[in-house]
């Protein structure tokens, strides 16, 4: 693996780790297995890189990104708990949807961002090698976010949303309005989805409604790593390992990508990384039982 | 103080399930009162307390708790009324978060919740002493997480959790049921020490006679959503289990077989 795309992959990781967080606020904290982040994520890349392209000052098309994530996440809240449909199903259905809507915003299965200034333009002509301007970056923007995060998730707020997923029952008990624990976390959780996409979009210069597909395999294998390398009831510990998750997977996935030995292609990504899942969730149940035998 | 008048619950309307759990209870919790709840099964005891927390909605009726009427509140918004204790020690605490952030979900019952920090310096402070109150050596386990507890020490924690912020009434669901005699005693004697110290409005549901006559200061026997017996004062003092368990044969107008199963 050369010098760059060890870099590529650091910087793919550090995109991936909002989704890691987004995936963790939903799967961990929420307990709502939410599977709109397929779409969020390029209705994230689609939203900013149309209003990059009409002139929209980067910072608020990345912002508008998150909004329309966050909006995503409440149509998924809302047909689960105003109308009773299971959160499995009324993610997928959010997520089918949003892939009509992201070939809508963008009017055409892909957009390219060649000229257009970015959050990233700034930063580029500092004299620092564009490889390590994006990935320095993305991990500046994802430090922000987990302090962000673990802050919410210590508030009382937070406790509140976190006793929503562990005990809801306990929770109302506790004076918890449930519901709007659930809008609020499905919201928070897909505008760091969105946000994302709009950064996944602003650093490879482009968004493609295709790029979607497996975003949440790879948050949840982003997860799942993290909590086998820094396992910690704390959430703070929690959302870090999330984020070196996400790193960790990319490293892992470029260098078996660029081993020829094993004569994997790119084109091979998603089932690496559903056998990759697949292992993270099968180890440590095969760990339990050998010290069970 | 609670007042329940003509509370009827029918669950499963117009159905080929439908079951009228209560029907047309009236009466009246005066603050301070501990009053023991009885009934055999179906008789419609938890579904008084699930109607009074909010969690069973009555079909018809009102429930007024202190000044204010919750008969159509759902459970969240009457929660800074109502502090209540589970019979499953699980189902009243949170088993994957710490014991002091169960406190703090507790403490911060019926408020509304900010982003302020939920573990301040002087909640801690307070939650220490509390827990220390139990005798339980629980004070210095404040970060472990509540599932790491038994079944009696969360019993324990979650009277603490009821009696941290504020109640009109405290709602106990045969909350010592589940647990061991000497568990069971230890969580009772504490309920009755709180309840006391505070002079907490208090409906406990029990299916031990023997802890309905001994705990409390007034019984009442529902049979079939029915309120059959409200005893209270000296009335009270002179009843013994035998009386009570000859009532329960009366009203059922039948003879019980087993005893045991009453005690």
């Amino acid at each position: 693996m050369t010098e760059i795309a060890f870099w590529g992959a650091v910087e793919l990781g550090l995109v991936y780790a909002f989704v890691a967080l987004g995936v963790y606020l939903a799967f961990r904290v929420l307990d709502f297995p939410d599977l709109t982040v397929d779409g969020s994520m390029p209705l994230g890349a689609a939203t900013s890189a149309v209003l990059l392209i009409h002139g929209v000052n980067p910072w608020l098309a990345t912002l508008a990104a998150m909004g329309a994530g966050a909006v995503a996440g409440i149509v998924t809240a809302t047909l689960n708990v105003r109308f009773k449909i299971l959160h499995l199903l009324a993610s997928i259905l959010t997520m089918t949807a949003l892939f009509s809507i992201d070939l809508r915003v963008m009017g055409r299965p892909n957009v390219a961002l060649l000229t257009e200034d970015t959050v990233l333009t700034p930063f580029y002509g500092l004299g620092m090698p564009d490889y390590y301007v994006r990935p320095a970056f993305c991990f500046v923007l994802v430090v922000i976010a987990v302090a962000l995060v673990a802050w919410f998730l210590r508030s009382e707020f937070g406790l509140a949303m976190r006793a929503t997923g562990a005990n809801a029952r306990m929770a109302r008990a506790q004076g918890v309005r449930t519901d709007l624990q659930i809008y609020v976390g499905m919201a928070l959780s897909n505008a760091l989805v969105g946000l994302a996409g709009a950064l996944f979009a602003q650093t490879n210069g482009f968004a493609d409604v295709t790029s979607g597909v497996g975003t949440i395999v790879v948050g949840l294998a982003a997860v799942i790593i993290g909590e086998t390398l820094l396992p910690s009831r704390l959430v703070t510990i929690a959302l870090i390992g999330a984020v070196i998750g996400s790193v960790v997977y990319r490293i892992a996935v470029q260098l078996a990508l660029s081993a020829d030995v094993i004569g994997l292609k790119a084109s091979d990504l998603n089932l690496v990384t559903a056998v990759l899942v697949a292992i993270a969730l099968i180890l440590p149940r095969l760990r339990k039982k050998g010290r069970a035998a | 103080m609670i007042r329940v008048s003509h509370l009827g619950v029918t669950f499963n309307p117009g159905t080929p399930l439908e079951k009228r759990a209560l029907n047309g209870v009236d009466f009246t919790v005066e603050p301070g009162e501990f009053v023991t709840l009885i009934g055999s099964n179906g008789a419609g005891k938890s579904t008084l307390l699930g109607a009074v927390a909010g969690d069973v909605m009555a079909s018809e009726g009102s429930i007024v708790i202190g000044e204010t009427d919750v008969t159509r509140r759902a459970a969240a918004r009457r929660a800074g009324l109502v502090a209540r204790v589970f019979q499953d020690p699980l189902a009243g605490s949170c088993g994957t978060l710490s014991i002091e952030e169960n406190l703090a979900l507790a403490a911060a019952r019926g408020r509304s919740r900010g982003l302020a920090s939920a573990l301040s310096r002087s909640r801690r402070t307070l939650f220490r002493e509390r827990i220390a109150e139990l005798g339980l050596g629980l004070e210095n386990r404040l970060e472990d997480q509540m599932g790491l507890l038994s079944g009696g020490q969360r019993q324990a924690v979650s009277l603490v959790m009821a009696t941290l912020a504020g109640c009109e009434v405290l709602l106990l669901d045969e909350h010592t049921a589940a647990l061991d005699p000497h568990m069971a005693a230890f969580v009772l004697e504490l309920t009755c020490r709180f309840q006391a110290e505070l002079g907490l409005t208090t409906l406990m549901v029990t299916h031990s006679m023997r802890q309905a006559l001994d705990a409390g200061t007034r019984t009442v026997m529902l049979h079939e959503g029915r309120i059959v017996l409200d005893v209270k004062g000296d009335e009270r003092k002179g009843l013994g289990v035998d009386d009570l368990v000859d009532m329960f044969r009366k009203v059922r107008g039948q003879e019980i077989e087993d005893d045991a199963l009453l005690l």
